[in-house]
Formats: structure tokens, sequence, C-alpha cells
């Protein structure tokens, strides 16, 4: 049994949707997923089609209207306060502006300080906290030293990016759902934030679940793909299929308009 | 030579700050843009990519500060100059400019047609209201948005129609040059291929001459540009075609950049992604010597100290490295046969 697929998250049915009559929005509608622990999973859609909202079900952030969310194999039970706070050791999420994620009163030694004490290190000698936090900033090459007694508004978008990882680091999930983490920053840093990711998972045995409309990204880092149009999965399967195979018109069509090196950008068909 | 729509010579400006101090982010900045040929800017953020666009159109307001150095736009030099009648005579018609984000700064209280009006009136005070209509009808079929376009406020447009009615509006003086500063890097990839779809028509329609385009996304760059500027640090450290600039990058700086590209192409999965290291210097105090040496895995001692002339190697071609071009291209192709 023991080399067979563990599922960390997996859904049936799950459904999205906002408002009601004519302001209706069904924002994810019935997608089903299975997510194996150890694998690196992309959702892949442009914008509207329902990935933050897919993002913050999955966090328990927000209710799904419909359908069912499973969390290694059981139906996920996050009613209450304590079970949520239990959920969110296990799984955390990094979104795409780096600002909503900081309460913006608090200081950047309160914001990993907070992760200690989720983790259980709330008791831990001062020392020692401090020496974790150093850790943390170093593996995201940032000076902790530099950093106390400053706001997270008052870094740059890469730092702040990093500052998110770090937290990561600090907090060690199972599931990290990363919501279009490098769209708001250059390709340079984005190759550098993809590496920390890595790293994270392989020293701490996280499943990242990359969120994105960079299908490139996509293709570079994951095992398994779900292309995500108007809140339905129209297609996944592994990387290979997906991009380099793909049978989907609309899998077909972003592939097709995406800018390439290798292969002639044909603008005839827009 | 064919005609330079646009030639600029050692041309440097500075953002003074609240604290009075200097900061050149536009630092000797030599380029000339041909007829018909588009030119691409890349480079991190933070290296001048957008005060260059800025500066290229010789105008300018605090806290950007023209140093020295000149501009010639279709054989006018316009260095001297000062900002209102650049104002006049040189912003939308002999350059074009689309800021960052610039879809965004549309007033959403005002029709499309309002803001053609005012581009339109500001140039010739003595048009009718009828006539810009009927001009601007022709120019927005004639580009291939629907005219009805023109009576939309901003909001009631996508995000990529938005953006092409802005292109449309700047352009509708038909201009030498356009620059446009990451046009298209909050689409969706449709509306993106429709924009650029749209600046080629421009250009093959000859609506505008030339082309400056910015983006940090090179795979992009190397699809829309004939040729790529690399920028670090306020400087150029590269000059090539896009095609050699992507798939024989001599500098350093500019090897690393390719190296951080990632497209859904066979084979890249097999590629290692690299990362630069480090952050680009403050610019307020710039490294004497090579600016890029800090970050630079084939750094020597002699790099730092005197600074580094952009050395030109012929054909268009030239980069700012210490570093001989075959012995940079056998550097990497070692490095290449190790990362198999
Ligand atoms: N809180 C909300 N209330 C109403 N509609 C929403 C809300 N959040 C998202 N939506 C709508 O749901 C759809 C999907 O949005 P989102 O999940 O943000 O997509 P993506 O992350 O893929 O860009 C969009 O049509 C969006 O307008
Ligand atoms: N208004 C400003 N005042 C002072 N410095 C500025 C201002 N705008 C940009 N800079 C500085 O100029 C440098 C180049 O910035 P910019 O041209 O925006 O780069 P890019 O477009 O390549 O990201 C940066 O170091 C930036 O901090
Ligand atoms: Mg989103
Ligand atoms: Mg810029």
């Amino acid at each position: 049994m023991s080399d067979e697929k563990k599922l960390c998250l997996s859904g049936k049915g799950v459904t999205k949707v906002f408002g009601v009559g004519r302001r209706k929005t069904v924002a994810v509608d019935h997608v089903d997923f299975n997510f194996y622990e150890g694998e690196i999973i992309s959702i892949v859609g442009e914008s509207g089609s329902g990935k933050t909202t897919l993002a913050k079900m999955l966090l328990g952030l927000i209710n799904e209207t419909e359908g069912d969310i499973y969390f290694q194999g059981e139906k996920r039970d996050i009613g209450s306060h304590r079970k949520k706070k239990k959920y969110w050791k296990s799984i955390q999420a990094i979104f795409q502006d780096p600002f909503s994620a900081y309460n913006t009163f608090n200081k950047i030694d309160t914001v990993l300080l907070d992760c200690i004490r989720m983790r259980g290190g709330g008791r831990l000698p001062h020392e020692q906290k401090v020496a974790m936090m150093t850790e943390a900033c170093s593996f995201v090459n940032l000076k902790f030293a530099e950093l106390t007694n400053k706001y997270p508004f008052e870094l740059s978008g890469g730092q702040q990016q990093r500052l998110m990882i770090a937290r990561i680091f600090l907090l060690k999930p199972k599931i990290l759902l990363a919501d279009e983490p490098t769209s708001m920053i250059d390709a340079c840093s984005r190759a550098t934030i993809l590496d920390m990711l890595m790293q994270l998972r392989d020293e701490i045995g996280m499943t990242p679940i990359f969120i994105t409309h960079d299908i490139g990204l996509a293709y570079y880092v994951s095992d398994s793909v779900y292309i995500m149009e108007h809140g339905r999965f129209v297609e996944s399967g592994s990387a290979d299929e997906v991009i380099l195979r793909p049978k989907e018109p609309y899998t077909k069509r972003l592939l097709n308009d995406v800018p390439k090196i290798y292969e002639e950008w044909d603008l005839s068909t827009v | 030579m064919s005609n330079a729509i646009l030639e600029v010579r050692e041309l440097t400006t500075k953002y003074i700050t609240r604290f009075r101090e200097d900061i050149y982010a536009v630092d000797h900045v030599s380029l000339r843009v041909e007829e018909g040929k588009s030119l691409g800017i890349a480079g991190e953020s933070g290296c001048g990519k957008s005060t260059l666009a800025l500066s290229l159109m010789g105008y300018y307001f605090p806290p950007l500060y023209y140093t020295s150095g000149e501009i010639i736009i279709d054989g006018r030099n316009i260095s001297g100059m000062n900002s209102d009648d650049v104002r006049k005579s040189i912003l939308g018609n002999e350059i074009a400019y689309i800021p960052q984000a610039a879809m965004n700064a549309l007033n959403p209280t005002q029709k499309v047609i309002r803001f053609i009006e005012d581009v339109i009136e500001a140039h010739d005070p003595s048009v009718t209201k009828k006539e810009v209509y009927n001009l601007a009808k022709g120019f927005f079929e004639a580009v291939g948005l629907p005219a009805d376009v023109l009576q939309k406020y901003p909001v009631e447009l996508s995000g990529g129609m938005k953006q092409r009615t802005v292109i449309a509006i700047s352009v509708i003086l038909s201009p030498q040059i356009l620059i446009a500063d990451e046009p298209s890097s909050a689409l969706d990839v449709t509306s993106q291929k429709m924009v650029i779809k749209m600046l080629r028509n421009l250009m093959d329609k000859g609506y505008i001459k030339a082309m400056i385009f910015i983006t940090h996304e090179l795979p992009l760059l190397y699809n829309v540009t004939d040729d790529i500027m690399v920028m670090y640090a306020g400087q150029i450290v590269e000059k090539a075609s896009a095609r050699e600039a992507v798939f024989d990058p001599l500098h350093p700086y500019s090897k690393g950049l390719m190296g951080s590209i990632i497209v859904p192409e066979e084979g890249l999965r097999d590629v290692k992604l690299t990362a630069i290291p480090g952050v680009p210097p403050n610019l307020k105090k710039p490294p004497s010597g090579c600016r890029f040496a800090e970050r630079c895995k084939y750094v020597r001692p002699e790099c730092k100290g005197t600074s580094v002339p952009l050395r030109d190697v012929g054909n268009g071609r030239a980069y700012r490295c210490i570093i001989p071009e075959t012995e940079l291209r056998e550097m990497y192709a070692r490095e290449a046969r190790k990362n198999v």
C-alpha cells in the first residue's frame, strides 16, 4: 500500500454562486478534483474564471454553495472556529497581492511571531523565536535584523512576496495554495520565488497548488494541470498531456495565444 | 543605413528626490530606431525602462530632470526645447506615449469620443465635433475597432478593448513613433494578442513609422520587436537583434534574464530555470565599476572600480562587459553542458 498515492485535497461538485436572480454569478461550477500528496498541481484559467473563488473555498475562507470538499480523504469539517484553526495548520495560502495578507497595523516581527504562535511555539524563549525568524528570513534572502520594527508596506513588492514565503517557512503547512504568486513581479523574481517554493516543498514536504493564468508556469512546475474556464474544469491531466497534447478547444486557444520562442506566434487567430 | 525616426545620443536624466538626492535612472543611453522598425526594452523592474520611455519624449516635469544628451526625432533635435513647446508640437504629433497602466487612467465619466475631441482640439482648435466624430469613426474602423466604442464610457469596455482604445486615441494624430510601456501586461493572453495585432497593424499600415515597446515579458518582446536593448541600473548593457538577444545573449545579465524565460513548449521542463541572485543596485549610489558585478557569477577583480564601456561588436550589436565575446560564449556553453 505504501506506494499508493495519498489524497490530500479532493472535491465533488464543488460550486460557488454569488448573488441571486439576475445578479447571480456561478463563479465555480460543479468541479471535481483529486489532489495527491507530494504532487504539484496547477489550476490555470483566465481572469474571472473562478480560480480565486475556488482557492478561498479550499482554504475555508468562504463556504461552498454546493458540493463537498475532502481533506486527506475525509469529508472536511471546519464548522467551528477551533476546527478551522486546526485546518489552517495544514493548509495555507499566498495571494497575488501581498498587501492583502498582512494586517497593515502589524509590524513584520508581529507577522512572523504570529506564525510561530500558530505552530504552538508561543511559549518558546524569546531568543529561540528570534533564531527561528532569522532563519526564515534568511531562507528568502531577507535580513531579519533590518526588518524588525518595519511595516510590510515599507518593503518593495519583491520583498513582500518573499516575506510571505518566510511566513510559510515558519508555518510549515502540508498544502500551500499559491494564488498568482508571481503575477505582480518580473520574470527574474519569478524564477527566484519558484526556486524558494520548490525548496520548501523538498524541505518540509509541502504540496504546492499553483493557481495561475500563466500556462507556461503551469507547464514548468506541475505534475498535474487543471484548466478552468467559466468556473468549470474543462480539461485535466498530466502537464505533458494537457500542455503538449491538449484536446479541448479552450486549452488549445490559450496555448495558441501565448507568445512562445520556438513556435511562431500566429496573430491571424484573433 | 535607412532613415532614423528616433535617434538618441548619450541621454542622461535624473530624479531629484525630496531629500535632494540624485537618482540617475537613465545614464548615457544612446539608441536609434529606423523607419519600419520596433525596438524592445527589457530589464527587471527598477532598471529604468519607464524612466527611459518618459525621457525619450523630451518632456520633463519634477521630479524628473534632463541632464544631458540629444534626442533627434525625424531629423529634428528636440533636446533643448522647453516643456511647453514639446507638449504642443511633439507629444501626440511626433511621439505618442502610452504609460504603464494607461487604461486605468481614463476618466470614467467621459465617453471615449470626448477624449478624442480633447486630443484633436488641442492640435487644431478650429475643428468641429462632427468632423472629429467622422475622423474618429474612420480611424477606429481602419484599426479594427468597432465605431460604437466611441459612444461608450471606459467602464463599459473590457480590459483588452479599453487598452486598444487607449492605443487608438494616442496614435490618432499619426505620430512618427509610438512608445508603449507594458501595454498588455495586465491582460489575458487573448486580449494581449489582440493588442499586439493592433500595434503590428498600425506599423504595417503606416499610422506609425516606428515603435518602442517595453515589457519585462521576454517571450512577448521577442515576438513583437526587431531589436532588443537590455537595461540594467539605468544603463544599456546589451543591444542585439531580438533573436540574438534571446538565443545568444552576451552580457551575463542578459544571459540571466533569458534563463528565466518560461514558455509552454516542449523541452522547457528539462531546462533549469535560472534566477539571478540579489537585486539591482540602489541608483542613488550605483557601484563605480560594472553595475552588475555584485550579482554576476563570472565576476573578476577587474570588474570593480573602473566603469565598463559599451563594447561595439558590429552588426548593431553591443554589450557592456570586460570579458571578450568568445570567452563568454565558451563559459555559457560549459554551463549548459553542466545543467543537462
Ligand atoms: N464576492 C463576490 N461577489 C460577487 N461576485 C464575485 C465575488 N468574488 C468573485 N466574484 C465573481 O466570480 C467570478 C470569478 O472570480 P474569481 O474567482 O476572482 O476569478 P479569477 O481568480 O479566476 O480571476 C467573477 O465573475 C467575479 O466577478
Ligand atoms: N518619481 C520618482 N522619484 C524618484 N525615483 C524614481 C521615481 N520613479 C522611479 N524612480 C526610480 O528610478 C529607477 C527606475 O525606475 P523605473 O524607470 O520605473 O524602472 P522600470 O520601469 O524598469 O521598472 C528606480 O530606482 C526607481 O526607484
Ligand atoms: Mg484571482
Ligand atoms: Mg516600468
